[in-house]
């Protein structure tokens, strides 16, 4: 079963190299990946994680504005009762805030020096271990 | 009522079926036990196909604007190849319907084909039937007609539209290649570009040819012109069960026809009496279409299509 | 140049040196690699004889500084009359805290002033958008009325000092803005001097601001050049870019094939409305990257002065010499800079910048060394200032022009960066043009190819970056002290908007802004209503959102 993720860039900032980098790369590791563009608002992101049921949420940001954008994804996941769903990041992040995103639920976030494999081997360990069990709960699920 | 929880419960079993961790009936149920019902007897499905880059995604996003504000609620499955080396895909259909993101009433799911052992087109056929449970009103299907795969997920809708571009090189020749006996609309979109007018001319000419009545529409789907003429041209078929089941047998028998034919060639170009015509044809005693005339005899029926 | 009596002589003791010196050192120790290549891509061969150069003419091919082909230098004299401008960009929180940035530089013996935006006003939203929530101020400086635009060149004087703004889509908005501020501060227009970039053909491709899709934002920006062509003698409205191409993973050939691809649609556009490309072709400039594969940058910057100096000539027949005349601004490589051991950068700068002033560059930002960490720090400014200041004092290049002009390897590379320009240029031309190539993506695509393959080549190792996959130690950062983010500025930003919104009268600006939307429906140029609105203190996003009903909001279709 294929992990799906999205990748996706909050905000305005629209350097995307690295997002597009990564989404290849993912892909040619066999993921599904759901590149949802540039100029996201918290709103789109959390909207295209429910419809898409991903397993993890994949956040770009280098405009520094993440202790505003994530805080916005968290709650918004809250409400729409998907908190399941695992949020990661990276980007222009500074190390001082990485313990706060931490706390928020963020589970990982990747510095730019971080290889593909990396980055590859995160996320299957992320979905891994906090991930929904699909199985479990479609079974469960049942009437 | 479709609601934020319907989109989350819908997601939810659309993945359990693609995985096919649970059948689709056992999917439709729990649907049903979480409170959700289907909007009527049955949802309108319409396909949308069409070689890449012909604008289908900017076409849907123009019609949901449109079926939105008739007050239909809409879902989209958006399917897209997946690499048939790697198995994984990058799926970016939605990055041009996004601007209804904040609309409850539209849902966007966008899957893999998964080519590799045939995984998708029922768990697409699914996804459509489980989207009508959750009750949306239309369903858009929206795929990149150039695999089989596609075109049987595309002979599930009620209505069929076959979106090109004018100047594709060979675009209208694409087209002929399976596409003619599912469409039931043909759009040429870009319309504003050279060609556009020759392009829809052709089609016409093919349309007429193949003696069934398909309107050859034009659109603009950037600011779109000619979308409130194709929804009206869909209105025909939404509802119309009985053409969508006597399609699909269409398609089938046409494809399987097309199998048969092809395996039959195939057997008779190695069997010593296609060995026979080779011959003839190296020793200079027969020419080029004398030999293709000859092995087509043995072959039985016409020798020409009408 | 050699004969080809000379020539095969020469080919045959190459020959010998391989058989006799080079094999049998080889044998005992091997070169590092079986290729080398450059970090664009191109093949970097062992050595460079005058065998590589046999089709090159001096006159024909070189000629003379200040002259056709200008391969050498724009002007006659280069540095030995003055050095380059010395331009380190600034912006961050409001209008007050960067125009104390602009006074620090300027008495820290910069020469020029260079604006950077916030991505709200760069993005053409106001401050209290909803869209710019945690943006304001952060990434650059916000502007959202002519009244901030007073504040942010105060006690300027912008007669004598040139001012650069890097913004795109609502550039000709703050193009507007800035006249106003001359004018009722009582400056000459004449006199005025400058750049917006307003190059939103790359934006498409690279850098990704936008508003409206490319044929009215084509028409926006050929308004600001032939408003700039009647009005303002020393202007330069564009700044065609290419630094954000390379910076999103493109190779060098790409970085100049892009950019001076769009400068001919650029041409082409403003020659259709009637121009005459002499009137205005001077005033455009350029802006390329200097990145670190030393060798490369050199010889693409006059691989770009000689492909543009032919294209004006030869595709648009001008016939003044400074419509050929190629002059760019650059900047050092941001990909370049590391977050791991950042004082690295401060070597990395200085390398690139005697890059750029080898390629005879006219004005020129140095990174700061905490370039991958935040935007720069005053004490980051000063070292990357410095050190184009040493360039310029104590290397002794500005002595002579074009010092690397006959080096086998420059002269080879120089060629080779020219020739892959004009194979681009056909292939662009076979598909329609240059905004037929954006709606088709045919640039997005080969960038994203390009930026994947360079990413694959330094996954596997052939490209290094010293203290990260070499050399690599593990230990701390060293403490800097890098920008601190004013949290109160997005705020006082958002005061300072509501003032200007209850100072002004309402009724003239949606005065103004129907006589812009009436305009905008026709062909006429937009600047004049324009005007009117910024003097009347419409905002910028009141601007952009007037004409979306007409012009339309671009999505991009991205490619992978």
């Amino acid at each position: 079963m294929p992990i799906k993720v999205p990748v996706t860039k909050p905000g305005l900032d629209g350097h995307d190299r690295g997002a597009k980098i990564v989404a290849r790369a993912l892909r040619d590791a066999g993921m599904e990946v759901v590149y949802t563009g540039l100029h996201q608002t918290p709103e789109m992101i959390v909207t295209a994680a429910v419809q898409e049921d991903v397993d993890v949420i994949g956040v770009s940001i280098l405009s520094g504005a993440h202790m505003t954008i994530f805080p916005k994804i968290m709650n918004l996941l809250r409400e729409r009762e998907v908190d399941d769903i695992v949020v990661i990041g990276g980007g222009v992040i500074q190390e001082a805030d990485v313990p706060k995103l931490q706390a928020l639920g963020v589970r990982e976030i990747f510095n730019a020096e971080a290889t593909t494999q990396q980055l590859i081997d995160g996320i299957e360990r992320v979905v891994a271990e906090f991930g929904r069990d699909r199985t479990r709960r479609a079974a469960a699920s049942l009437p | 009522m479709i609601s934020q929880r319907v989109h989350r419960d819908l997601a939810r079993a659309i993945s359990a079926v693609e995985n096919r961790i649970v059948p689709l009936s056992a999917a439709r149920a729990t649907l049903a036990a979480q409170g959700h019902r289907p909007a009527a007897a049955r949802a309108d499905v319409i396909g949308i196909t069409g070689p890449p880059g012909a604008g289908k995604s900017t076409l849907a996003d123009q019609m949901i604007e449109g079926l939105r504000a008739a007050g239909e609620t809409v879902a989209v499955i958006a399917v897209d190849p997946s690499s048939p080396f790697t198995h994984g895909a990058v799926l970016g259909d939605r990055v041009r319907m996004q601007r209804h993101a904040g609309d409850v009433g539209v849902f966007i799911r966008s899957m893999a084909s998964r080519e590799a052992g045939g995984g998708l087109a029922p768990a697409t056929r699914d996804a459509v039937r489980l989207a009508e449970a959750a009750g949306f009103d239309v369903i858009l299907v929206e795929t990149v007609g150039v695999g089989q795969v596609e075109l049987e997920v595309v002979a599930v809708a009620d209505c069929i539209i076959v979106v090109t571009v004018p100047a594709l090189g060979d675009s209208v020749q694409t087209i002929k290649a399976g596409l003619t006996e599912i469409a039931d609309i043909f759009v040429v979109n870009m319309a504003d570009r050279p060609g556009a007018n020759r392009t829809a001319v052709e089609l016409k000419h093919m349309v007429h040819e193949g003696r069934r009545d398909i309107p050859v529409l034009q659109t603009i789907a950037q600011d779109g012109t000619g979308v409130a003429e194709l929804l009206a041209a869909i209105a025909v078929y939404r509802g119309a069960e009985a053409a969508n089941t006597g399609r699909a047998v269409r398609f089938e028998v046409m494809r399987r026809a097309r199998d048969r034919a092809a395996l039959a060639a195939a057997a008779l170009l190695d069997s010593p009496e296609g060995a026979g015509v080779f011959a003839q044809l190296s020793a200079h005693q027969i020419g080029r279409n004398d030999a293709v005339d000859t092995l087509l005899a043995m072959l039985g029926g016409p020798v020409h299509a009408h | 140049m050699q004969t080809p009596e000379k020539t095969r002589s020469l080919a045959e003791e190459q020959e010998r040196w391989e058989q006799l010196t080079l094999l049998p050192f080889t044998e005992r120790r091997p070169e590092s690699r079986a290729t080398f290549r450059t970090q664009g891509g191109l093949p970097l061969e062992r050595l460079y004889t005058p065998e590589h150069l046999s089709e090159l003419d001096y006159v024909r091919d070189l000629g003379f500084p200040g002259a056709f082909p200008y391969t050498r230098g724009p002007y006659p004299t280069m540095y030995r009359a003055q050095p380059w401008t010395m331009r380190q960009i600034a912006g961050f929180g409001t209008a007050d805290d960067t125009n104390g940035r602009f006074r620090y530089l300027i008495a820290q013996g910069q020469t020029g002033i260079s604006t950077d935006f916030d991505m709200p006003t760069l993005m053409g939203y106001d401050s209290d958008d909803a869209r710019s929530e945690g943006e304001v101020g952060r990434e650059g400086v916000a502007v959202d009325s002519v009244d901030d635009m007073h504040d942010l060149y105060r006690d300027i004087d912008l007669e004598q000092i040139s001012v650069s703004m890097t913004i795109n889509p609502s550039a000709w908005i703050l193009f507007a803005m800035y006249l106003v501020v001359a004018q009722e501060r009582g400056f000459d227009r004449r006199k005025l001097s400058g750049t917006i970039q307003n190059d939103i053909i790359k934006e498409y491709v690279a850098q990704k601001e936008w508003v409206y899709p490319p044929r009215p934002a084509m028409r926006i920006v050929r308004d600001t050049i032939t408003y700039s062509a009647q009005h303002l003698p020393r202007y330069n409205p564009v700044n065609v870019s290419g630094y954000h191409t390379r910076e999103a993973g493109s190779t060098a050939i790409q970085e100049v094939a892009f950019t001076l691809a769009a400068g001919i649609a650029y041409v082409e556009e403003v020659v259709k409305a009637g121009l005459d490309v002499d009137d205005f072709a001077p005033r455009l400039s350029f802006f390329f990257v200097s990145q670190i594969d030393f060798l490369e940058e050199v010889a693409k910057f006059r691989a770009a002065r000689r492909v543009w100096a032919r294209v004006m000539k030869e595709r648009f027949g001008a016939r003044k010499a400074e419509s050929m005349r190629l002059r760019f601004h650059c900047q050092t490589a941001g990909v370049s800079c590391t977050a791991r051991e950042p004082l690295n950068n401060i070597a990395r700068t200085a390398i690139e910048a005697l890059a750029a002033v080898l390629g005879g560059a006219q004005s020129l930002h140095t990174n700061g060394y905490d370039e991958a960490l935040s935007i720069p720090s005053e004490a980051a400014m000063k070292i990357a200032l410095r050190t184009q200041q040493i360039v310029a004092d104590e290397t002794g290049v500005v002595g002579t022009i074009d010092p690397l002009g006959g080096s086998y390897a420059i002269e080879r590379l120089t060629s080779e960066i020219e020739h892959g320009c004009f194979d681009y240029f056909a292939e662009i031309d076979k598909r329609g043009g240059v905004i037929a190539c954006i709606e088709d993506n045919f640039f997005q695509l080969e960038l994203a190819d390009a930026a994947y393959e360079l990413h694959r080549r330094k996954e596997a190792g052939e490209r290094q970056v010293v203290g990260v996959t070499k050399y690599r130690d593990d230990s701390p950062n060293p403490a800097l002290d890098l920008h601190h983010v004013d949290e109160a500025a997005s705020q006082r930003q958002l005061d300072r908007l509501k003032k200007t919104k209850a100072n002004r009268d309402d009724g003239a600006v949606r005065a103004t802004l129907d006589e812009l939307v009436r305009v905008a429906k026709t062909d006429d140029n937009i600047m004049s209503a324009t005007l009117a609105a910024v003097k009347a203190r419409a905002t910028g996003g009141e601007i952009v959102n007037a004409l979306r009903p007409i012009f339309g909001t671009y999505v991009e279709k991205p490619v992978f």
